[in-house]
């Protein structure tokens, strides 16, 4: 599809409100920092939100319709960043305008996304109907994210399924919204429950972490920060993964516990 | 955890609820990823039954057949502990009359498209046969039997 080397990357859940959307928002920021020309698409046209966790939704003009349709260039149509240039949305479309749209139109629109990214990081729509199939059919890999939570898993179930049929490989699992302290009461799903279920190597965890909600208000990913919170530097932590760096994945259930620990815990926070 | 619940687990009245999630997730994605809905399996459960009850007699209390997932491959997994063979001679006939037991039998496996298909081997289960209880009760009742899946899966 392209001669390029840009990987083309498929963020998906099947259940709706995992974290789809804030996770591309998160990585593509991420990936930019680290100096990684970066690409995402949201594919979501019927509830677009990537432009607002962004914060770039006042600035879109045109659409990957638009460019498909020859109204303009594809330079026109991306949104650049204002913090990390390297960094371009392209919001898919517009709703009303959806039926014309195919897995060829979004082939086409990806591999020009492709042509000068090092990454293109596709916001999938919830579900697995035309929406899916289409941004599917244009991905190379996947990311799938799911929540230790027994509906999310078995949508992540049906996606990941599908993700095989197409051949499209390789599928990483981030798991997102984990609450150690439930894990470790049992009373969550814990982190080997959800991986040996899917069977897909696990590529980050993300801790429940109100500053998300924060960050959405002001349009400003956690991965924007120098210091990001807890969440933000498991996104973090993902891009360096994606690009080959060993990072090793700490599951925060099976931190040291006891009064030492406790007390070595509190001190860090108090102090950073 | 309210005080409440606090001391119930305390007293072990009621286990944590991650252990049922993951029991529950474990029936039905390897439901989901079969495409075998419930009906269907239960038609091929009887079937097999009948199959096997020609050549041994088997304990139906402790028996299960059930789907089972590991690692995205899903196992149909039966698990039939057997009380003892059938002499030869007599396999015939015992096997037409345990296949007439149960009424319904007759009409909706029995005569259906293959319930003589040739079946793979089964793996030996002989070992988990210990544990199989009260099988006093000889009667083909399928809907006890139906009910030890839920339980084992």
């Amino acid at each position: 599809m392209t001669s390029t080397s840009a990987r083309i990357i498929l963020i998906c859940s099947g259940k709706g409100g995992v974290g789809k959307t804030t996770l591309t928002a998160n990585l593509g920021i991420a990936l930019a920092r680290l100096g990684e020309r970066t690409a995402v698409l949201d594919a979501d046209f019927g509830l677009r939100n990537l432009d607002l966790l962004l914060g770039l939704e006042n600035r879109i003009v045109y659409t990957a319709q638009d460019v498909l349709a020859g109204n303009c260039r594809l330079e026109q149509a991306l949104v650049k960043h204002k913090q990390q240039p390297s960094l371009s949305l392209l919001p898919a479309g517009n709703p009303r305008m959806l039926d014309w749209l195919t897995p060829e139109d979004m082939k086409q629109i990806v591999a020009l996304l492709a042509e000068r990214s090092d990454y293109v990081l596709i916001d999938c729509p919830a579900g697995i109907e035309d929406g899916f199939r289409n941004a599917a059919a244009a991905s190379h890999e996947a990311i799938v994210i799911t929540t230790p939570e027994v509906s999310a898993v078995r949508d992540a179930d049906r996606v990941i399924g599908l993700l095989n049929v197409q051949g499209i490989k390789p599928v990483q699992l981030v798991l997102n919204r984990v609450r150690p302290e439930m894990m470790v009461s049992q009373e969550m799903l814990s982190v080997e429950d959800v991986t040996e279920i899917l069977a897909l190597p696990l590529l980050g965890l993300v801790v429940e972490d109100e500053q998300v909600i924060v960050s959405t208000n002001r349009g400003e990913p956690l991965t924007l920060a120098g210091s990001p919170s807890p969440a933000g530097q498991a996104y973090l932590n993902v891009a360096q993964r994606l690009r080959g760096e060993t990072v090793p994945i700490v599951d925060p259930s099976k931190e040291p516990r006891g009064l030492r620990a406790t007390i070595k815990r509190i001190l860090k926070k108090r102090l950073f | 955890m309210s005080l409440i619940d606090f001391i119930n687990r305390l007293l072990g009245r009621q286990s944590p609820s991650a252990n049922t999630a993951r029991q529950r997730l474990q029936l039905v994605l390897a439901h989901d990823r079969s495409d075998l809905n419930p009906e269907l399996l239960e038609q091929m459960r009887r079937e097999i039954l009948e199959v096997v009850q020609k050549y041994v007699e088997i304990d139906l209390d402790g028996g299960d057949v059930s789907l089972e997932t590991e690692d995205r491959v899903t196992a149909l997994v039966a698990n039939l502990p057997i009380k003892r063979a059938r002499p030869l001679q007599t396999t015939q006939e015992d096997a037409a009359a345990a296949v007439a037991g149960p009424g319904d039998d007759d009409g909706s496996a029995g005569s259906d498209e293959a319930p003589q298909a040739p079946i793979p081997a089964w793996p030996a289960t002989a070992g988990e046969a210990e544990e199989s209880a009260g099988g006093s009760d000889q009667g083909h009742n399928d809907g006890e039997v139906h009910n030890s899946d839920a339980a084992e899966a």
